[in-house]
């Protein structure tokens, strides 16, 4: 009971400074057109898969987001996927993952 | 005065009626991709224009060109998988075929009538016809597990009918031999090093060499002698400093070839090396504004120009190669993702992503010549490298 309560707690919470620190409008269009073409180098500009894994909702549905949200700010060593951090804050990444969950259009 | 207005008449007539029927060479055309909107813009090099776009070319947001020996098709390979076949001449798509999920890049044979394209999924090669474009070999690489196999990257054709390419996820190297016909003799070569990412082959077509990922090193295999099997090379060769993160994967296939030197982009670090060819040793390092992605040689091999990974991906500069001193730094803008010279290098062309335009700079004077439209461009590719090995 606790612990679902504490979990819940803390879930909220995440969600709170999610919501909080979303990005302004600019810096989406910006960070859209990153994952499309810089991010889209590896892992396919419809991020269907190229050197690095798809990032299609379906492929990252087992991972959480604390995991997708370490790997993109820094990196998995050993292999290409880079270190983002110095260019994505936390909030960014989290903003990034949502969308990469909801899946991103590639009409623009 | 008569006859001389008919004869106008009839030529203007002509000309408009067979617009695109006009006699003429494909020797200094070439194709620029344009990744998003999956078209290319066909240009030609003489008057500096661009002629044509097609569209309908699927996905290419990592696509790469081959050239038919006599420069009239195209063969472009998409990110998607797709093989398009297109008559320069004719302005269309003759013929296009989805060959595999997700692909990589292709080449084409010593003798023209072969289309190799390596493929991320399924891993492997698959080969064409290039006439028809009819399956003729199908190369499947070695399984990795869960019943994946491994991606096949740096996909080069090699003189005796060869095709030699490395496999990513089990660091193999392979060499497909077609001179006996349609039914490859493959030599495997195992444990070349970790996460080779991409391969070249030197102009001559002698040396293959893989860069690796994973550790500070190449892979080199002497086409002459495959015998010795593959050598390590430059082992370390950013020992002692930090490595910075990798944005982009440089690409192998610009290397510069210079006399007895090779010129190449130095993973995670700002540097061209320079290697001097049998003996494998670095015999220079130049620094540079950014981490390389292509260094390329004007085709005298007197200047090499290199352009840079994100973020700093602005910038071109200019190596001057006796001195070994970069001597010109130029701001195309945002986002140079290729660059590519007129086959005797007199200009280079450079495609600006972010900008939405071709740049054609003069190689000896670096005044900017013309500017070209087109929709974030990456690849430029011209005729010119249907004569020779390893583009
Ligand atoms: C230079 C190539 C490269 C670039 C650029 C790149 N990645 Fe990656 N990425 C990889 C590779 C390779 C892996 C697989 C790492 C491994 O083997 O675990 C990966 C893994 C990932 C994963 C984990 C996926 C999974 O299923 O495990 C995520 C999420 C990811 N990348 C997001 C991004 C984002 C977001 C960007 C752009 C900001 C980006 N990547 C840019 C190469 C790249």
């Amino acid at each position: 009971m606790l612990r679902a309560l504490l979990s819940s707690v803390f879930l909220i919470s995440i969600v709170g400074t999610a919501l909080a620190a979303e990005p302004n409008a600019d810096r989406k269009s910006e960070l859209l057109y990153r994952l499309k073409h810089d991010c889209g180098s590896c892992h396919g500009m419809t991020l269907k898969g190229g050197l690095g894994p798809a990032l299609l909702p379906a492929s990252i549905k087992e991972h959480s987001n604390e995991f997708l949200i370490d790997v993109i700010r820094d990196g998995v060593a050993g292999t290409p996927m880079p270190p983002w951090g110095v260019e994505l804050s936390q909030d960014e990444a989290a903003w990034l993952v949502k969308k990469l969950r909801a899946g991103v259009s590639h009409e623009n | 005065m008569k006859t001389k207005f008919v004869l106008v008449c009839a030529l203007l007539l002509s000309a408009c009626v067979t617009q695109q029927g006009v006699l003429r060479g494909t020797g200094d055309l070439g194709v620029v991709i344009e990744r998003a909107a999956g078209s290319i813009k066909v240009v030609e090099t003489t008057d500096r224009t661009s002629l044509y776009g097609l569209k309908g070319l699927g996905d290419l947001s990592h696509a790469s060109t081959v050239f038919s020996r006599d420069g009239r098709y195209a063969f472009i390979f998409g990110r998607d998988g797709g093989l398009s076949k297109i008559d320069l001449l004719e302005r269309k798509i003759v013929k296009r075929v989805m060959q595999s999920g997700n692909s990589i890049g292709g080449a084409i044979s010593q003798d023209g009538k072969l289309i190799a394209v390596s493929n991320y999924k399924p891993g492997g090669v698959k080969v064409f016809n290039s006439a028809t474009l009819d399956l003729v070999a199908d190369i499947p690489a070695t399984e990795i597990g869960d019943g994946k196999r491994s991606k096949v990257v740096g996909l080069v054709d090699a003189p005796g009918q060869k095709f030699v390419f490395s496999l990513y996820d089990s660091g193999e190297i392979w060499v497909a031999d077609f001179a006996n016909g349609n039914k490859p003799v493959i030599q495997k070569f195992k444990d070349i090093g970790t996460l080779p990412y991409d391969g070249l082959v030197t102009p001559d077509g002698r040396y293959y060499i893989a860069g690796l990922f994973g550790e500070d090193g190449l892979s080199l295999l002497d086409l002459w002698q495959t015998d010795k099997g593959v050598k390590r090379i430059l082992d370390g060769y950013g020992r002692g400093k930090r490595k910075l993160p990798v944005y982009k994967m440089p690409h192998l296939e610009g290397w510069a070839s210079v006399g007895d030197q090779l010129f190449l982009p130095a993973v995670g670090h700002h540097e061209v090396l320079v290697v001097e060819r049998d003996s494998w040793k670095k015999i220079d390092a130049i620094p540079v504004h950014g981490q390389p992605i292509f260094a390329v040689a004007r085709p005298d091999g007197r200047q090499i120009w290199v352009n840079f990974a994100h973020p700093r991906n602005d910038v071109v500069q200019v190596i001057d190669v006796p001195s070994r001193k970069v001597i010109k730094t130029l701001k195309p803008g945002k986002a140079v993702l290729h660059l590519e010279f007129t086959p005797r290098g007199e200009q280079v062309w450079l495609s600006v992503r972010d900008e939405d335009r071709v740049e054609v700079y003069d190689t000896r004077t670096f005044e900017q010549l013309t500017t070209i439209k087109a929709d974030k461009p990456s690849g430029i590719f011209l005729t010119a490298r249907a004569n020779r090995t390893g583009l």
